[in-house]
């Protein structure tokens, strides 16, 4: 192997260690960022020391030991109160170092992780820099990377990063897994910001750089690590379903000119079969817990009835209307309500719809919204009311940012002519 | 990106013999740092090639069928593991921890994604997604 490789095999391995590793670390120094530079102070150790001696047989506990060695010269260097210091100093002396072959199993190991998902999603950072932190610390994405994925200037991604660390450290908070009642809040914070990193990558049009796409599966692959961590939250399955299915759709959605075709324009055969599997595995275990559907294993509920649907025509419109019904009751929304008034058109028919969408017409949430007239005209358009349409569709089509969309709704007003 | 890791058969897998207490709990660890770590999408150990066989397709819808066992132990499939990684390099690094240290061999292939295809090459009518559900079993790992 050349010397490069070695490096590269080297830096893949860190890249596997290192949320275990710093997630270890910052329970023993309780700074997230000391703990990341700990981290790397040890990869420049094994950048160094694996090419001669070979990689060994558990680099993660090597990876470890070297860390809180290098933790112990920074505290004895900056005087640390003696007694922490000696605490210090017993854990790694009691460091075993056989391998430890169970490691990925070991409960402690697994809270830690945990605690630090938690820490890097705290509510005390604002959600743009939760995400950041959060793709840098679990994902082991570099800031450049990052700020590439979310189209922002890297100096901006990294102030936003060591202002994040900042704000924990300055917060004094303790490193842990939240219980009672404080952990429902704290759940949700970290789901937000896995679903937020999930949408900007979904939302990422062809021709873009593919690591805005990669953030879907950067997403999915945070849920699922959640998933394996927090088995007995629906909530987390029902996020993990709705992002795998959403995401077996990544390539129908965007058409060869990189138009955006509907959901119920889709070519279903290039839905991605292995992750609409894995979405419904997901659901059924979330389905297998206690508790009242909370608003990701609905959503994950509907999109389940799209995926299971082979052709449109097949989707059951009366589930998805009950759904959202489900879903605006717990989490009440104009587009929620907008959503289910388009399944009970479907389902029942234009009128039932139309009612339902007129009641939203005073909305004040909706007034340039332009899917209200888009999905009103589309109603109207079916009972055959052919000038109210029309209208319709040229407000939606004044209201669209999207040029191709405008163009559609006004082919679509055109249409009412005939 | 995704990779299929590919274990190739060995005379034990192709005798059909089952791995020890250990081996078996060493691959379970090893299935659980894939899961901890959000990456793998599907795995299976298959049976061996005795009980499967082959089909060939000579054209004018005519096949022949032969049945397994085959000779050629080293080119035979006896399981796989599909994981979804950043990059090659960390492919690699995951195919290195496989719990393997008798001669097996794996064998690591980039799986082929819609943005490999020329788009007029995707077949258009749901043909694919018709077979895949008729074929696939539930994933329920």
């Amino acid at each position: 192997m050349s010397a490069t490789e070695t490096n590269r095999a080297i830096e893949a391995t860190y890249r596997i260690e290192a949320p275990r590793l710093i997630a270890g670390l910052t329970r023993i120094v309780r700074d997230v960022g000391l703990a990341e530079e700990l981290a790397q102070d040890a990869l420049i150790v094994a950048l160094k020391h694996w090419p001669e001696g070979g990689v060994p047989a558990n680099p993660g506990a090597w990876l470890m030991t070297t860390a809180k060695r290098r933790a112990l010269d920074y505290f004895r260097h900056n005087k640390m109160a003696a007694r922490k210091l000696d605490a210090l100093a017993y854990d790694i002396e009691t460091d075993k170092d056989e391998p430890d072959p169970d490691a990925a199993l070991d409960d402690d190991v697994g809270d830690n992780l945990l605690s630090l998902i938690f820490t890097s999603c705290h509510p005390v950072l604002s959600t743009e820099a939760r995400a950041a932190l959060t793709l840098r610390l679990i994902g082991g994405l570099t800031t450049d990377e990052i700020a590439r994925a979310f189209l922002v200037p890297e100096p901006t991604i990294a102030q936003r990063i060591v202002r994040a660390k900042r704000t924990l450290a300055e917060a004094g908070l303790p490193f842990e897994v939240p219980r009672g009642a404080d952990r429902d809040a704290r759940l949700a914070s970290v789901l937000e910001v896995v679903y937020l990193i999930f949408n900007e990558g979904y939302s990422a049009t062809a021709g873009e750089d593919w690591l805005r796409r990669e953030l879907c599966d950067e997403a999915l692959r945070l849920g699922r690590i959640l998933s394996g961590l927090a088995p007995a939250e629906p909530e987390v399955h029902g996020l993990v379903a709705l992002m795998e299915i959403q995401a077996s759709r990544l390539d129908a959605r965007i058409g060869p000119d990189g138009e955006p075709i509907l959901l119920l324009d889709q070519n279903r055969s290039h839905w991605d079969q292995m992750l609409i599997r894995r979405g419904i595995a997901a659901l059924t275990k979330a389905e297998g817990l206690d508790g009242t559907p909370g608003p990701y294993l609905l959503q994950a509920e509907i999109a389940a009835c799209h995926a299971r649907a082979r052709r449109a025509e097949d989707t059951d419109w009366s589930r998805i209307a009950a759904l959202y019904g489900a879903l605006g009751a717990i989490a009440p929304s104009p587009i929620v309500e907008l959503n289910r008034a388009v399944a009970v058109g479907m389902a029942d028919g234009p009128a039932a719809g139309l009612a339902l969408v007129d009641v939203l017409a005073t909305e004040p949430a909706l007034k340039s919204y332009h899917l209200l007239p888009s999905v009103r005209g589309d109603l109207l358009f079916k009972l055959g009311r052919m000038n109210e349409a029309r209208s319709d569709f040229l407000r939606a089509a004044e209201l669209t940012r999207n040029a191709r969309e405008k163009s559609l709704l006004e082919a679509r007003a055109a249409a009412c002519d005939h | 990106m995704r990779f299929m890791m590919i274990v190739k058969a060995s005379r034990e897998s192709e005798e059909g013999q089952l791995p020890t207490a250990e081996e078996f709990a060493a691959m379970g660890r090893y299935n659980e740092q894939l899961i901890s770590a959000g990456i793998l999408l599907s795995a299976d150990g298959l049976q061996s090639s005795a009980k499967g066989f082959r089909v060939k397709y000579n054209g004018a819808g005519k096949t022949d069928v032969i049945d397994g066992p085959f000779a050629e132990t080293k080119e035979l499939v006896a399981g796989f593991w599909v994981i979804d990684v950043k990059s090659r390099d960390d492919a690699l690094a995951w195919a290195r921890r496989i719990p393997f240290s008798h001669g097996e061999e794996v064998e690591v292939r980039k799986v082929m994604e819609a943005a490999d295809f020329p788009p007029d090459l995707v077949p258009e009518e749901a043909k694919e997604a018709a077979w895949r559900e008729a074929n696939q079993k539930p994933i329920t790992n």
